[in-house]
Formats: structure tokens, sequence, C-alpha cells
């Protein structure tokens, strides 16, 4: 019982990691952008390469996982995303459709289309028990952690930094923010690649727990949908919560109700958005 | 009132005129049906294959009535056209041999799914109406994976063998009864959609796509025209899927799959939304362009069509397909 | 008289601030009646009141003797009550004729016919064209809507309003942003109304008012300062203690 709600959380903290860039990117900057699992597969498989074929410490991949992603994040901001910020949401959807598709070929023909899983190190596995009550893996708890740690920062630098305000200025109306001599293209790029970077990191530490194969960014493509839609766009908090609910209402579900479980996470969707269309957490007024 | 300077009588001959000029039937119109029938007689090789198109064409037909007239971005869109196949196969198996009364039941099926799942559609933003469509994909196919017993699971579904055509017709392996038979049916349903959007009904749901607000404050309730279209569409959808089906005697989990829905999008976009012919017309270049690629590299086809999508988008899809049209303007202009 | 319209004690808060504070308005049919005041006196909101995009938080609204409070946006559309828009809401790829014509559809109630076309019906373009007449409209039919002129555009947002067959029309602002050497153009329309039609406009215009309306409310926050005759209203000192004062603010 404890066991599968601790494992419901490391799988809900991972979602939240690599879904808190798409909450911004979609919930604040209104971008529709549908390829955003795809940085976290290159975060996996960014990884994969490091750790597996050249010998690169688990845990030195890492903050390589995610600038490589910030990167790939930065540069595809830089050249093709900043063109359809403006452009109607059918295009956007098609346009980030197009990436996704372009992503998992290209990661197919580049590195093969089965299922691949990072050498992680063996202390990882270890697993104990605490009163018996709970089987706490260590990987798991690492997941937790770094994740903890990454939302309640990400929290502090939105509520407090000067760059945390200038972005919800730029979000809350780009054209007042330039007056005020905000750099709102800045500003985007840099929370893009952020953003890009944290998916890309969630997907590096995730790996081994989701699964990582090309179709990573359209298998998972839903649920961090549902994370951002139920969560809201009122900052860190909603996503965060949303993202617990649903890896423990995943997890617990199919351990469960194995029957039924993989349908369990969109009837609390669908439940969610009848009772509150807005998501859980919008922002007062809610529009 | 003080009306006196116009000549009531010219002018509403005139407005008449005028309204009756964008629903008449265009000499391009005649054209595109006559090759499509010509296409029965002169390309007989190529059943397999114009079959497909005409499905694809029918499912992309429908999509058109929900995104090109009514607005609504559906990532979801397989869903009916999945449900519609395995409905039918199903119906085939268990019964129901007739394929004409299938294709009834299926879409009275799809129907009933498309209204039951728009008001949750309808609800709320884009972003929900995407995640909302998309949700409904993955379940659908999650649920067929996981009733093979129903559905064959990942095998497929087997041993569907639909009845005679109008009990006397046999569909054989060439596909022509099939091509035939899928043609007819695209050409009724086009009709059909064809009326209906240059109807009074048809126009309130383009002023809905245009002009929410607007359309409201004329007294047209937006979302319950939104649920009927979103219902017919599904409905066409579905039957697209008995239609394949019926003339493959096959049916897979493929039917459910994501990428069905987009490059569904994709087949739209190409062909253009918005005039009905663009679903037809879409699938069918969609289907030259994935055989040509195919050729060269069939693994890795869909990275093209993710080039292809980036590509409409950045550059524009008037741009892209502007040039040929200009040119065929420029040689129509000299003839 | 009759009573086209009416609004007893209608309050509207929006959390602390009261942004419609105990408005009775009474228009009697036919009338001619301008509402005016400063920016933020809650003129839109009264509006959005009238027409049910929001509901009041108390009050009562009242059209042609039918309790119409909490009734649907449609049916008030259907008994008679129908606006303008301050920033156009037109249907930018349609014709002005295909605009006006389902608005008459919707009228006539084919609005949900499937399958006639929608210039079939003579009642139909009849109205239509009517409308567009008055509105001189006419030339431009069959033009798309984008394509048209700003002050044209101003005039189809009426035309479009005029051929859902209002009792009462709520006009909303219609000279906004419209340039002065096209004025006389939305003057024009605005004297082509249906004698029969009650008239609520609202407009900051003060030239336009004057020459249009006989009666004017003055709404000063959320409520009514006011009522009286042109007259009245141009000589009172308290109102042009508000609008100077709005001046002198910038």
């Amino acid at each position: 019982m404890l066991t599968n709600l601790f494992d419901g959380v490391a799988y809900g903290m991972l979602l939240f990691l690599i879904a808190c860039g798409l909450s911004v990117t979609l919930g604040l900057m209104n971008l529709i952008n549908l390829a955003h699992g795809a940085f976290a597969m290159a975060g996996g498989y960014i990884t994969v390469v490091l750790v597996n074929r050249m010998g690169v410490p688990f845990f030195a991949a890492l903050p390589l996982a995610f600038f490589g992603s910030a990167l790939i994040g930065l540069l595809l901001e830089r050249t093709l995303y900043i063109h359809i910020y403006r452009k109607p949401h059918l295009d956007q959807v098609m346009f980030s459709i197009g990436l996704v598709f372009m992503a998992m070929s290209g990661t197919g023909w580049l590195l093969g289309t089965g299922q691949v899983f990072v050498d992680l190190p063996k202390f990882l596995s270890y697993r104990f028990d605490i009163f018996g009550l709970l089987s706490v893996g260590a990987y798991r708890l690492l997941i937790i952690a770094v994740c903890g740690v990454l939302a309640l920062t990400l929290q502090l630098a939105i509520a407090k930094t000067r760059f945390g305000a200038q972005l919800r200025a730029a979000v809350d109306d780009p054209t007042v923010a330039r007056g005020l001599g905000i750099n709102v293209d800045l500003v985007f790029a840099v929370t893009f690649s952020v953003g890009s970077g944290l998916a890309g990191l969630g997907g590096a530490l995730g790996a081994e727990l989701l699964g990582l194969d090309p179709s990573f960014p359209v298998k998972f493509m839903v649920y961090f949908l549902i994370v951002v839609a139920v969560g809201g766009s009122a900052g860190m908090v909603g996503p965060l919560v949303a993202a617990l609910l649903l890896g423990v209402a995943d997890v617990s579900g199919k351990y469960y109700l194995p029957e039924v479980g993989a349908f369990i996470i969109y009837l609390v969707m669908i439940v969610v958005l009848l009772w509150r269309p807005q998501g859980l957490f919008s922002r007062a007024g809610g529009r | 009132m003080s009306a006196t300077k116009y000549d009531r009588a010219a002018n509403i001959a005139r407005a008449e005129a005028a309204l009756h000029d964008v629903a008449k039937i265009k000499r391009a119109e005649i054209v595109f049906w006559l090759a499509a029938l010509a296409s029965v007689f002169f390309l007989q090789d190529q059943y397999l294959l114009l079959n497909e198109v005409a499905i694809t064409g029918l499912f992309a037909l429908s999509l058109d009535l929900i995104l090109g007239y009514g607005g609504i971005v559906s990532l979801g869109h397989a869903a009916f056209f999945g449900v519609g196949c395995y409905a039918a196969g199903l119906l085939t198996k268990y019964g129901v041999q007739d394929p004409i009364i299938g294709l009834f039941i299926v879409a009275a099926i799809t129907a009933a799914l498309g209204f039951a799942t728009s008001f949750l559609v309808l609800r709320g933003t884009d972003l929900t109406r995407i995640m909302v469509t998309l949700a409904v994909g993955v379940l659908l196919g999650e649920l067929a994976n996981r009733l093979p017993r129903l559905t064959g699971g990942a095998d497929g579904m087997q041993g569907i063998d639909p009845g005679l055509l109008l009990g006397r017709f046999e569909f054989d392996i060439f596909g022509q009864v099939a091509y035939i038979y899928s043609l007819i049916v695209l050409f009724v349903l086009f009709v059909i959609a064809r009326r209906f959007v240059f109807s009074p009904f048809g126009w309130s749901i383009r002023a809905v796509k245009e002009n929410q607000l607007r359309t409201s404050a004329i007294g047209i309730p937006v979302t319950g025209r939104l649920v009927v279209v979103y219902t017919v569409a599904a409905a066409y959808a579905g039957v697209a899927g008995a239609l394949l089906t019926q003339t493959t005697s096959f049916a897979s989990l493929d039917v459910l799959a994501f990428h069905r829905s987009a490059d569904l999008l994709l087949i739209l976009i190409i062909g253009g939304t918005g005039y009905l012919y663009g679903g037809i017309i879409g699938a069918l270049l969609f289907k030259i362009v994935q055989d040509a690629i195919a050729t060269f590299t069939p693994e890795y086809w869909e990275f093209w069509i993710g080039l292809i999508l980036v590509a409409f988008v950045l550059i524009g899809r008037e741009r892209i397909i502007g040039a040929p049209m200009w040119i065929w303007r420029r040689l129509r202009g000299a003839a | 008289m009759t009573v086209a319209l009416r609004t007893h004690n209608l309050i509207r808060r929006f959390g602390g601030l009261v942004a419609t504070n105990d408005v009775s308005i009474t228009l009697e049919q036919g009338a001619r009646h301008a509402l005016i005041g400063p920016n933020g006196a809650g003129k839109t909101t009264l509006i959005n009141l009238l027409t049910g995009v929001i509901p009041p938080t108390s009050g009562r609204i009242e059209l042609e003797g039918e309790d119409i409070t909490n009734a649907s946006r449609a049916h008030r559309v259907e008994r008679g009550l129908v606006r303008t828009f301050q920033i156009n809401q037109l249907f930018p790829n349609f014709t002005p004729l295909q605009s006006v014509c389902l608005a008459a559809s919707r009228r006539l109630g084919l609005d949900r016919n499937l399958w006639r076309g929608i210039g079939s019906d003579k009642r139909v373009l009849d109205s239509a064209i009517d409308v567009l007449e008055r509105f001189d409209l006419i030339d431009v039919m069959t033009s798309k809507v984008s394509a048209l002129p700003y002050g044209k555009q101003r005039l189809l947002e009426i035309a479009v309003a005029i051929a859902c067959g209002p009792r009462v029309l709520l006009l909303d602002e219609p000279a906004a942003g419209v340039p002065e050497g096209e004025r006389g153009e939305i003057m024009a329309g605005l004297a082509q109304l249906p004698a029969d039609v009650t008239v609520l406009l609202i407009e900051h215009d003060m030239d336009l008012v004057f020459r249009f309306a006989s009666r004017i409310s003055v709404l000063v926050q959320g409520g009514l300062l006011l009522e009286g005759s042109v007259d009245e209203v141009a000589n009172d000192p308290r109102v042009k203690e508000v609008y100077l004062g709005e001046e002198a603010h910038g």
C-alpha cells in the first residue's frame, strides 16, 4: 500500500519534472507544443549514449542531459518555434507533431527502434524496508529527492527572482512588458530552453522507470498534457499536484485493478474536466 | 422608409444569384467526379490503392466538417474511424452480413459516440480539446488492445467475411467491387455534406468558426451547433472505418493509432480545409507521396511526413500549393 | 405608452467592486435613449447584464413585460433584445449579404434547415435586402466583409443586428473608431433605424448623442447620476463636472 504510494509519488514527480516546462510554454505562453516529450527523450538518449557507450558516470551524465536538451531547445526555439508563437493553434499542433515525427524517426534511425536501458549505478537498485511497511527503492528515492528539490527551486525562482518577475510580466502582457524594458524574446527563449532542459533531465532520470524508446514522445504526450490541463497554469503548485495525482492514480490503478488500471487516469482527467474545465488550479478569474 | 432610390426587385434577383452562385456546382467539380468515374474504367490495376484513397478521403472529409467548418482542432478523430472499423468487423462476424445495413448501424453507433463525447470535447479551450480528443483516441486504442477476444488484440481481427453487396456482388481480390462500393458511398456522403454546408444550418456552423461571440449574439446557440456537426462528423468517420473493414476483411489496432489522426490532419492541410474536396485531394496526394517515399526509404517515411508538416507551417500552405496553382492558372490563361 | 425594456434595481458586484449599482432604467417603445458616462462607469457591464453574458447579483430585467433576468442569450435574441459591439464582431470571410441572410434565417426560424440553400426563401431575401438598402450596403453586399472599409463594417455591425428583427436594440458605441469623414455615414445609418424599434445608445461622442437621442441617462461609478431630456442633461452642472473632470485627468 505505502510502497505503491511511494512508487506513485516517484512517478508523479518525474511527470512533473518533464511537464513543468510545458506548463509554462503551453499554460502561460499559450504555445501548443506537442513535441515537448521529444526533449525528454533527447535527455534520456543523451544519458544512454554517455553512460552505456562512453562510460560517463550516471551522475555526471545527468547535468549533461539537462544542458544538452536545453541547448537543443534553445536552438529550436531560436530557429523554428519563434515563428509559430503567434500562429493559430492548428498550425502549432501540426508543426509540433511534425517535429515529433522527425524526432522519433531520427532517433530510430540513429540509435535503433528498440527499448534502451541505462546502466544505473549498482547502489540505485538497492531497496530497503522501513518497519516492514514500506519498501523504498534507492532509485525512486533519488528521483523524488531530485525532483522535489527542483520543484521547490522553481517555485522560488518564479516567485522571488528578478527573472521570475520578468517572466510573469512577459506572459501577462508581452506588449506592456516590452514597454517596461523587458527583453521578452530573451525571457521566452530562456524559459523554453530551461523547460526543455528540465524535460531532458526528467527523461534521463526516468529512462528506467518510464521506459525509453523512440515512441516516447507520443506515448507520454497525453500524460504531459493532462498534467498541464488539470494542473492549470497558476505557478508550479498546480502541475505538481496534478502530476502526483496522476502518478499515484496510474501506479496504484495498474497494481490493484490490472484489468482497468490503464484507464484510470483518463477517468480522473474526465472527471476533473467536467468538474472544473479550466483545471484544478486556474488563475483567479479563470479564463 | 425612404428606400426608393433602390430597385428592390433587381437587388433581390442579384442577391439570389449571388447566394446561388456560391453553392452552384462548378465545372471543376463535374470534372473531378467524372475523373473519379473514369478511374473505375481505366485504372484497374490501382483499385486497391484507389479504394484506400476513397476511404481516407471520406475520413478526411469528416474531419473537414469539424475543422474546416466548425473550427475545432481534433487530435483523436481516428477514434471514430477505429470504432467504425471494429464495429463493422464485429457486425459481420456476428450476424449482420449485409455491408450496407452494416454501414447504417455503424453510422448510428459512431454518431452516438460522437454525441456522447462532444460535450467533453466542446468544453473549454483548444488545449483541453486537443487533450481530450487525444485521450479518447488513446483510451479506445488501449481498450481494443485489452479486449483481444473481441478485437483480436495485437494480431488484428481475423475471419471477417462480409456478405454479398446488394445480395449480388462479391468482394473480389482485385478490389473492383470494393473500390466501386467505396466510391459510391463517398459520393453519396459527399453530396449530403455539400448540401449540408450550404444550408442555413451549415452557414451557422461557419459563423461559429468565424466569430462565436457574434454568432451567439444573433441568437444561434454555439455549443448546440458544434454538437451536431461533431456528431455528424463522427458518423462519417465511422462509415469510413466500416468501409475499410468491409473491403479489406481486416481490422487492426493500427486504425486507432495516434499517427492516423496526425496523418489525417496533414492530409486535410495538404488538400485545404473548408471546401470539402480538400480531404479527397489530400488523400490522393498523401498516398502518392507516401508511396514515393516508401520506395526509397521505407522505414523512416514518418521522418519525411514530419518534415512536410513542419514545412507546411513555416513556409505556409499558400506558398507551397500556390506555386503549381499559379503555373496552372497561367497555362489556363494562355489557352 | 408601452414599456419596451425595464430594469429594476440591477446590481452586479465583482468581488468587492460594485460595477452596476442599483440601476433602474425604463425605455418606452420606440425610444431613442442614450446612456453616457465616463470610462469605467459600468456601461459595458450593464450591456452584458442586459444581454445575459453575465448574471446580475440582484435585480430584475423585463423585456416587454416578460421577466428575462435568467433567460438564455438565445432566448433574449428570439424575444427581440439584440446588441451590437463596440469592437466589430463580424464574420470576416462572409459577404454582407451572407451575414444578414444568416441573421434573417435565424429570425424566421429557418436556421436549423439542413437541406435548402440559404437564399432559397423569399422572406429571408426580402428582409436581407431591406436591411442592406437601409444601411447603404447594397453596392458592397457581395464583397468579402474583411475587405470592406471600416465605416461600412461599422454599418454592417448594425445591419446584422437589425436583420435579427430587434424590438430593443443596444448600440454599443456605433461610432467607435470611425474617422471624422465617415461619421456622416453612421449618422445616416442610425437615422434609418425602424421607428418602432427601441434603441439604447451607448456612446462617447456627445455630438452624436445629442443629435440622435431624445432622452439621456448618465452613468457614473456604476450608478445612475441622472436621467432627463437632452437639454436637461446638457445643462446639468453635475454632468459637466463629471466630463470636465475626466478631461482634466486626460
